[in-house]
């Protein structure tokens, strides 16, 4: 490390805590919608992924009006807010259609939705076709911030930050400071009480899991401006999402956001210091650690079972 | 089945007699007739007076189905357009085609299921050297036809196997030895994906450039298959400042490197990359903008200039579709059928063991890459070609080796 002058090493620790903040953001905004339905519901959503890759597919095809309209600096807002309504409506007709009938039978909503994953899957194959593709983005999202001649933010960074940030703000008020969210609590804790007080709780089912599948919709979306759209690009955050979710404590939020940020940070590090590969085993091994000796995850949820 | 007997020789003979004198005035495709079943296939394959079968055997479904697609595509036109041109030894070609899934052992299970039941004269398929290793037993065990067309990392041969791509030195030396003189790189960071493929490519890679190049790897680092976040290796790459980043990141993480190194202020204008895992149909999902100005060590572009390419994209895109884009591989892939044909009518047989052992030595000379030529060892002369990217997704060939040995047991390489 002595090669490198005291610029270039501050340079270096000031655009590598950007990029741990920047993981962090990433991390939380996949888990974000799994916390809400595994979190509140306890279904394995299986399908998680593919609930991005609508949100993804449904961003490329706005970029692809778009550009035909030469509207490009635009849509991106608007193909973000689509993305959450097509993939909510998409999760509302799957909790009907078929996760409903599963609530008894946890094992089997974790069979039920891997295979919704492969047909999701094989209808993005079937529509958009098995090659990788990407949406054309606006150029306010495109290059870097530079503060100084030599740091470098990645402004799409910045943008899933402040997406990130929006998305658990709002799904923080939706759950502590609406009637909604109240209901939706009130339903976790107790199902039948919450029944009895005149919530109906097969609706309150329905509109959580539909948030949770549109929240993947959102940030399926915004992962369109870091990285690519295929069928299956969706497997590629699945285990991500539940890590962070299984490691904050499934029924906390707060556990969700603390889980997100510790684990971004360590891979973070690791993996400048070790080898990229090595970063991830070594971030796996802590998280297996503490799951050892925690076993409900950091933040344990308190009610009573 | 047919089997040879006296009536079907008498007629065999006559049509070839008549075939024989119309030769000499039109010089007509081979006839079926100029050669009986029972004389073109002792070994029981699935050949008829008129018809031969063979296999495609790619993932249609699946992970892989992004890269194998262009393949399997490229291997019908060939057919098409050999059956247009009457078959092989007066034979049309029937298409038997399975799916490997993306799933290595059904590789092995369907080849066993189209060498065995289905009696295939050869085989075009496989992609990623993991399909190819599942599958080789198979067909060496039944003595099939393989012709495998991806690049790969070498370290292989095999009698029931042609490989139409190239071997990994035929990609990797004259690259690094044109950057080096063409950018006067002395140090160089390696990033690949962390499997077979890339870790053998990179070991190649680092020997000649501290051997044969005087330079100096700065950095060597291995991605895990579908990882999406670089922030930190793109720190570290910023600190090291090396000359030239060479890459052989592969999938999905391949789009998401070039996306986040251009965010992270590394695009061409600041940072030289040569990358072996990037052909057109990679920057499809890319994106142009993220790539323009990196170069590719490959040895076939689509924008290559010569009659044989442009006739070769035009029909592509006709049978295909007008978006369509042909990579190395496809490329590679559009071989295997022509060089199957060539080996069987040299051979004047359908043989398994009769068709491998024509095809080496056998010149194709205008294949769409330009001329390749098929080693002793099964696998092809060619030429490397640098591409440097443009913004609409196709590249500008900057660079043309001499024609390159292939050699996949480097000596001093391993």
């Amino acid at each position: 490390m002595f090669d490198y002058s005291m610029a270039e090493i501050g340079n270096i620790v000031v655009m590598q805590g950007f990029s741990g903040i920047s993981l962090f953001s990433v991390l939380l905004l996949m888990a974000l919608g799994l916390a809400v339905i595994f979190g509140q519901m306890g279904v394995i959503n299986m399908a998680h992924g593919e609930f991005m890759a609508l949100g993804a597919y449904t961003t490329v095809l706005f970029s692809q009006v778009a550009v035909s309209y030469d509207i490009v600096s635009y849509y991106f807002i608007f193909a973000i807010v689509a993305a959450f309504i097509v993939a909510f409506i998409v999760g509302y007709l799957v909790e009907y259609g078929l996760i409903r009938h599963l609530y008894k039978r946890p094992l089997d909503t974790l069979l039920a939705t891997w295979g919704l994953s492969l047909i999701m899957q094989q209808t993005f194959r079937s529509i958009f076709g098995a090659k990788e593709v990407s949406a054309t983005l606006p150029d306010w999202l495109l290059g870097s911030f530079q503060p100084t001649p030599d740091i470098d933010i990645p402004i799409n960074g910045v943008f899933v930050l402040v997406l990130a940030a929006v998305v658990t703000v709002g799904v923080y008020i939706f759950m502590f400071r609406s009637r909604w969210g109240l209901r939706m609590r009130a339903t976790v804790q107790n199902r039948i009480m919450a029944g009895a007080v005149g919530i109906n709780t097969k609706k309150v089912d329905r509109v959580t899991f539909a948030l949770g599948c549109g929240i993947a919709g959102v940030a399926g979306a915004a992962f369109t401006t870091i990285a690519s759209t295929g069928p299956t690009t969706g497997s590629l955050y699945i285990v991500d999402s539940f890590m962070v979710v299984v490691f904050g404590g499934a029924a906390s939020l707060l556990g969700t956001i603390a889980s997100a940020f510790g684990i971004a940070q360590a891979q973070s590090i690791l993996q400048f210091f070790m080898t990229s590969s090595m970063g991830k085993v070594a971030t796996l091994m802590v998280i297996v650690g503490i799951l050892m000796m925690r076993p409900e995850g950091l933040f344990a949820s308190k009610l009573r079972k | 089945m047919t089997y040879f007997n006296r009536r079907r020789f008498m007629t065999g003979m006559g049509a070839l007699v008549g075939a024989l004198l119309t030769a000499g005035i039109m010089s007509a495709p081979s006839m079926a007739a100029d050669f009986p079943t029972a004389k073109v296939n002792t070994t029981k394959l699935a050949v008829t007076d008129k018809t031969v079968k063979v296999g495609i055997l790619h993932s249609a479904t699946g992970t892989m189905a992004i890269s194998e697609t262009g393949s399997i595509q490229a291997e019908k036109l060939a057919i098409a357009q050999i059956n247009a041109m009457g078959g092989v030894l007066g034979r049309k070609i029937e298409v038997i085609q399975e799916d490997g899934a993306s799933d290595w052992p059904t590789f092995a299970e369907k080849s066993k299921k189209l060498l065995v039941n289905d009696k295939v004269a050869t085989v075009f398929g496989c992609w990623t050297s993991a399909s190819r290793k599942a599958a080789l037993p198979v067909f060496e065990k039944e003595n099939g036809l393989l012709f495998y067309p991806t690049f790969y990392e070498g370290l292989e041969q095999s009698k029931n196997v042609f490989y139409t791509g190239q071997e990994a030195t035929q990609q990797i030396l004259a690259g690094l030895d044109w950057i080096a003189k063409e950018k006067k790189a002395k140090t160089f960071y390696l990033i690949g994906s962390d499997y077979i493929w890339p870790r053998t490519s990179m070991k190649i890679a680092r020997k000649h450039i501290e051997q044969h190049l005087g330079g100096k790897v700065v950095g060597e680092e291995y991605i895990a298959l579908g990882d999406t976040q670089f922030g930190s290796v793109i720190n570290k790459i910023k600190l090291k400042k090396p000359d030239v980043i060479y890459a052989a990141v592969v999938g999905g993480s391949n789009v998401a490197w070039f996306k986040q190194l251009n965010a992270a202020g590394l695009n061409s204008s600041k940072q030289t990359m040569l990358t072996i895992s990037v052909t057109e149909d990679e920057v499809l999902g890319i994106g142009g903008e993220n790539l323009a100005g990196f170069y590719s060590a490959m040895k076939y572009f689509q924008s290559q200039k010569n009659p044989s390419n442009e006739k070769f994209v035009a029909e592509f895109k006709k049978m295909w579709g007008p978006k369509s884009v042909i990579g190395d591989v496809t490329q590679a892939a559009y071989l295997g059928p022509w060089l199957w044909k060539a080996a069987v009518e040299r051979a004047g047989s359908f043989d398994v063991d009769k068709v491998a052992a024509a095809l080496p030595g056998y010149e194709f000379k205008d294949a769409p890459e330009g001329y390749v030529k098929v080693d002793a060892n099964h696998h092809l002369w060619s030429k490397l070609r640098i591409g440097k990217w443009r913004t609409d997704g196709q590249a500008d060939v900057v660079f043309e080796s001499e024609l390159i040995a292939p050699d996949p047991f480097p000596k001093g390489y391993q």
